[in-house]
C-alpha cells in the first residue's frame, strides 16, 4: 500500500468522526503519514457527518478524500451520496441494519454488516461504529488486538478509560462476524 | 506652610482644556487620590477618544491611549495581565455611553476590578458640540439644531441607573463638581472607587456631571448654574450601587 | 523521531501559543476556529493564564491591546467576519507598535458568507488589515505541524518587530488532524520590553502607549520609522517552500490548503512527463519575491491556485514583473479546487506550450 483513502460517513452522533480518528491514529502508530479531515458546521448536529482519512507512505498532499478506496456508510443518505465516488476495486462497508438496499456498483467490493443490531446484541448499542471498524480492520488484514488496544488508549480520553474494554469488545464482535445479515 | 500644590500624579504639561471646563478639576481629583493612596507607581490609566484624549500627557503614571469606546476592554487586558496594578479609565459620554456601551456594560457585568471615571457633559466636545447619548431632551447641539427631539432620536441614557440593574458592579455613584461642596463629595466618591480596586472589590464607576461652556454656548459661571438647573433634575446625584457598603450598613 | 500526537490544526495553534509563553487569550465564538477558544478555556485556568470570552471581537482585540501594552505575550483568534471587526484594534496596535498574535481561520465571504474554507481574506491580511499605513506579518501554514511552528514563530517575530503577526489559515487547516511534534518547537524567550506600561514603580518617567500624533510632521516621522522596520522584515523574513522547481517549465503558486491540493496535481502531471513545480509562500507578507523573480526567468507560465477570486495572483504578477503569463485556477465560497481541476489547468497550459 502506498496510499489508502478512507471516507467515513453517517448520521451525526453515530461516532463517524471517532471511527475516522481511530483509523488515523492507527496509521500514525504504524509509522505512516496520516490526515483526518471532518465535515463541520450545523449539518453535523443530527444531520450527516463525514470525515476523510488518508494513510500513506509518503507525505499527504490534499487531505480531502474525493475518491475513497474505502467508503464506510452508516446510513442510507451517505451510501446514496458517496457510492458513486468510490475508486474502482474499492471497498464499501455499510451498516445493513440501517440501510435496506444493496450496493449498486459492481466494480467495488461491498461488505454489509448489521453493525447496529450487533452492537445492540452485545449490549453496547452506541458502539455500532466500532463494530464496523472491527470488520474493516479484519477485512484489511489489520486486526491486531494489541495494536488496537494501544490505539484505543490514545483516542479514548482518560476520563472515559472504562470504555476501552467495551470498544475493544465491539471491534472484536465486528471482526468475528460473518458479515451477513 | 504649603497652602496649595500640584499633586505629584499630575505632570507639568499645560492642559489643553477650555476655560471653565471641569476636566481640569476631575483630573486633579484623580491625581490627589492617586497621591493619597500612594499608588502612582502601580497605576495605569487609560485615556479615551474625546476631549480627554490627551489625558495620557497629564498623568504621571503609565498611560495608554485607547480606541474610541474601548477603554474598558483595554483596561480589562491590562488588569488581567497584572492584577496587582491599579487600572483606571477616564471616559466621556460619547465614548462610554454610545460607541463603547457594550464594553462598559460587559466590564461592569464581569465586575472587572477597575475604576471608571465617567465625564457626563451632555455633549461631544472634541468634535465641536454634537448631540451625545446624554444630551437632554430639547437640548440644542450641532446635530440637534432644533433641540433633541426624543420622538426622533430617543431619550438620554442614565448610565448609573442602567448599570445598577446589573449584579456585577461594586460601586456606582453620580457626583458633580459645580461647587466646593460638590467637588469635595466628588473626591470622596473617586477615592472610594480607587480604594475599592485596591481592596479587590471590583468595578467602580463615578459619573461626574460636568460642564462644557464652549459647546453649551455659555460663560463658565452660567454653565455651572445650568448643571443645577437642567442636568441634575435629569441626572440626580447619589450612590446607585454600593454592594459591600450597603452590606456593611446592614450589619 | 519526536513523539507525535494527532491534533486538530486549531488545537495545535492553541497549544503552541501556550508553549510560546502566551498566557492571555481573548476571543469570541465563530466557526471554524472555536476549538482554539475551547482549548484555551480548558487550559489557561490550569496554568495561571487568562481565558476570557469577550463581548465582541472588537472588545477582544482591545483586550489584546491592553495585555500587549502591559508587556505580555497575548493572542486572539477568529474567522473572516470576526477579523474584519478587529480591524480597528489591529490598526491601533500597529500605531502603538505593540506585539500581538492574531489568528484568522478563514471562511467564505463576503458578508456572513459561509463556514467552509476560503482564502479570500488575503487582501484583508496583506493589504487592508485596518485604516492607515501599516503591515502585519502574515504567516500561511499548510500543515498542522506548521500551524504550531508558525504560531511560535509568530510570537517571536511580533516581539522582535513590535507588530502584529497574523496566522492566515482556513477552515481545512483548522479542522484537520495530523501528527504534530510539539517538543521541538523553536520557542524564543520574550525580550525585555522597557516601553511597556507596567507601572512606573516610581523608578522611571511614565510610559505612554499611544497612536495619536496631532502634529502631521511627527506622525509622518513615526510612519517613516515604522516602514524602515518593515523594509528589514521584507529583506530578512520572507519564507517559502519550493517543490520540484529545479527543472520546472511551469510553476504553481499556492499557499495553505491550495498548496496541498496542488501537490497532488503536480505529482500526477510529473507522472505524465510535464515538468511542473510549485512555489509555496509561507509568509504572505513579506511576500517571497525572490523565488518568483527567479522563476520568471525559468518557467513559461505561472498558475496561481487560490480559494479566492484571485488575490495572491496580484503579488505573483508583481513579483514576476509580468515577464511570464500568470493565470488563476480557483474555487470560492467554501469550495476547494480538486487536484483534478488543478491538473486540468496544468495540462491545458502545457498543451499550449505555456502561452496564454
Amino acid at each position: 500500500m502506498s496510499t489508502r483513502q478512507f471516507l467515513f460517513s453517517g448520521f451525526g452522533g453515530q461516532g463517524i468522526l471517532f471511527a475516522g480518528k481511530f483509523m488515523a491514529y492507527k496509521g500514525m502508530l504504524d509509522g505512516k503519514h496520516v490526515s483526518w479531515l471532518p465535515s463541520y458546521g450545523p449539518e453535523m448536529r443530527g444531520g450527516t457527518a463525514s470525515c476523510s482519512v488518508i494513510i500513506s507512505d509518503t507525505p499527504v498532499g490534499s487531505p480531502i478524500v474525493s475518491t475513497p478506496d474505502v467508503l464506510v456508510a452508516m446510513n442510507l443518505p451517505s451510501l446514496d451520496k458517496y457510492e458513486g465516488s468510490v475508486a474502482t476495486d474499492g471497498m464499501i462497508f455499510f451498516d445493513s441494519s440501517l440501510i435496506e438496499r444493496d450496493v449498486k456498483r459492481e466494480d467495488v467490493r461491498a461488505i454489509p454488516l448489521a453493525a447496529t443490531s450487533l452492537a445492540n446484541e452485545i449490549g453496547t448499542p452506541t458502539l455500532a461504529n466500532m463494530v464496523l471498524l472491527g470488520k474493516i480492520l479484519a477485512s484489511l488484514g489489520e486486526f491486531d488486538e494489541e495494536k488496537i488496544a494501544a490505539v484505543l488508549k490514545k483516542v479514548i480520553s482518560a476520563k472515559r478509560a472504562d470504555m476501552l474494554e467495551a470498544n475493544l469488545n465491539a471491534m472484536r464482535a465486528g471482526a468475528q462476524s460473518t458479515g451477513l445479515i | 506652610m504649603t497652602v496649595f500644590k500640584k499633586p505629584h500624579a499630575l505632570t507639568d504639561v499645560p492642559m489643553h482644556y477650555c476655560p471653565g471646563c471641569t476636566h481640569g478639576i476631575v483630573h486633579r481629583l484623580v491625581a490627589e487620590v492617586i497621591d493619597e493612596l500612594g499608588i502612582e507607581g502601580t497605576t495605569i490609566g487609560i485615556a479615551p477618544v474625546g476631549c480627554s484624549v490627551m489625558a495620557y500627557n497629564y498623568f504621571n503614571c503609565d498611560m495608554i491611549e485607547a480606541a474610541h469606546g474601548r477603554a474598558p476592554a483595554v483596561a480589562t487586558g491590562v488588569k488581567r495581565a497584572d492584577p496587582s496594578n491599579i487600572v483606571f479609565t477616564y471616559q466621556g459620554d460619547g465614548d462610554l455611553a454610545s460607541i463603547g456601551m457594550a464594553e462598559t456594560v460587559h466590564a461592569a457585568a464581569r465586575n472587572e476590578n477597575i475604576t471608571v471615571i465617567f465625564i457626563n457633559n451632555a455633549i461631544y466636545g472634541m468634535t465641536g458640540g454634537q448631540m451625545a447619548p446624554t444630551s437632554l431632551p430639547g437640548q440644542v447641539t450641532q446635530t440637534s439644531p432644533y433641540g433633541r427631539d426624543v420622538n426622533h432620536c430617543g431619550y438620554p441614557i442614565r448610565v448609573c441607573e442602567l448599570l445598577s440593574e446589573l449584579e456585577g458592579p461594586e460601586y456606582l455613584a453620580r457626583v458633580t463638581v459645580n461647587s466646593v461642596k460638590n467637588v469635595n463629595n466628588a473626591k470622596k466618591a473617586i477615592k472610594k472607587a480607587f480604594q475599592n480596586q485596591v481592596e479587590g472589590k471590583g468595578f467602580s464607576l463615578v459619573e461626574v456631571v460636568s460642564s462644557c461652556p464652549t459647546n453649551w454656548g455659555m460663560t463658565p459661571k452660567q454653565a455651572l448654574e445650568w448643571i443645577d438647573e437642567k442636568m441634575l433634575p435629569y441626572y440626580p446625584l447619589g450612590v446607585y450601587k454600593d454592594r459591600s457598603g450597603s452590606q456593611e450598613a446592614q450589619k | 523521531m519526536a513523539d507525535k500526537v494527532l491534533m486538530k490544526g486549531n488545537e495545535a495553534i492553541a497549544e503552541a501559543a501556550i508553549l510560546a509563553g502566551c498566557r492571555h487569550y481573548f476571543g469570541y465564538p465563530i466557526t471554524p476556529q472555536t476549538e482554539i477558544a475551547a482549548y484555551m478555556a480548558k487550559r489557561m485556568p490550569k496554568i495561571g493564564g487568562t481565558f476570557l470570552q469577550a463581548e465582541s471581537e472588537i472588545a477582544a482585540i482591545n483586550m489584546v491591546y491592553g495585555v500587549a501594552a502591559a508587556g505580555y505575550r497575548v493572542m486572539t483568534s477568529s474567522s473572516s467576519p470576526g477579523v474584519a471587526l478587529k480591524s480597528e484594534g489591529l490598526s491601533y496596535i500597529a500605531g502603538a507598535d505593540l506585539p500581538s498574535l492574531v489568528v484568522n481561520v478563514q471562511r467564505g465571504g463576503p458578508g456572513l458568507g459561509g463556514i467552509q474554507p476560503s482564502q479570500s481574506d488575503y487582501f484583508m491580511a496583506t493589504r487592508a488589515g485596518g485604516h492607515g499605513d501599516f503591515r502585519m506579518i502574515v504567516l500561511a501554514p499548510a500543515s498542522v505541524q506548521e500551524m504550531a511552528e508558525l504560531t511560535v514563530k509568530g510570537f517571536s517575530l511580533a516581539d522582535q518587530y513590535r507588530m502584529t503577526a497574523m496566522i492566515l489559515a482556513d477552515g481545512t487547516m483548522g479542522q484537520m488532524m495530523e501528527p504534530v511534534a510539539l517538543d521541538s518547537l523553536p520557542v524564543s524567550p520574550m525580550p525585555e520590553k522597557p516601553w511597556a506600561t507596567t507601572g512606573t514603580k516610581m523608578q522611571r518617567p511614565h510610559n505612554i502607549v499611544n497612536s495619536l500624533y496631532l502634529s502631521p510632521d511627527e506622525l509622518e516621522k513615526t510612519n517613516f520609522a515604522r516602514f524602515e522596520r518593515y523594509k528589514q522584515i521584507e529583506e530578512n523574513e520572507a519564507m517559502y517552500e519550493e517543490y520540484l522547481m529545479e527543472d520546472a517549465e511551469y510553476c504553481i503558486a499556492a499557499f495553505g490548503i491550495a498548496a496541498r491540493v496542488s501537490k497532488n496535481a503536480i505529482d500526477e502531471a510529473r507522472r505524465r512527463g510535464i515538468r511542473v513545480g510549485m512555489i509555496r509562500p509561507i509568509t504572505l507578507w513579506p511576500f517571497p519575491v525572490a523565488p518568483f523573480k527567479k522563476a520568471a526567468g525559468q518557467v513559461k507560465h505561472v498558475i496561481s491556485v487560490e480559494l479566492s477570486m484571485g488575490q495572491m495572483i496580484e503579488d505573483v504578477r508583481l513579483a514576476t514583473e509580468c515577464r511570464v503569463p500568470v493565470t488563476l485556477c480557483n474555487r470560492v465560497g467554501g469550495m476547494i479546487p480538486s487536484p483534478e481541476q488543478v491538473l486540468e489547468a496544468i495540462l491545458k497550459i502545457a498543451d499550449q506550450g505555456g502561452k496564454q
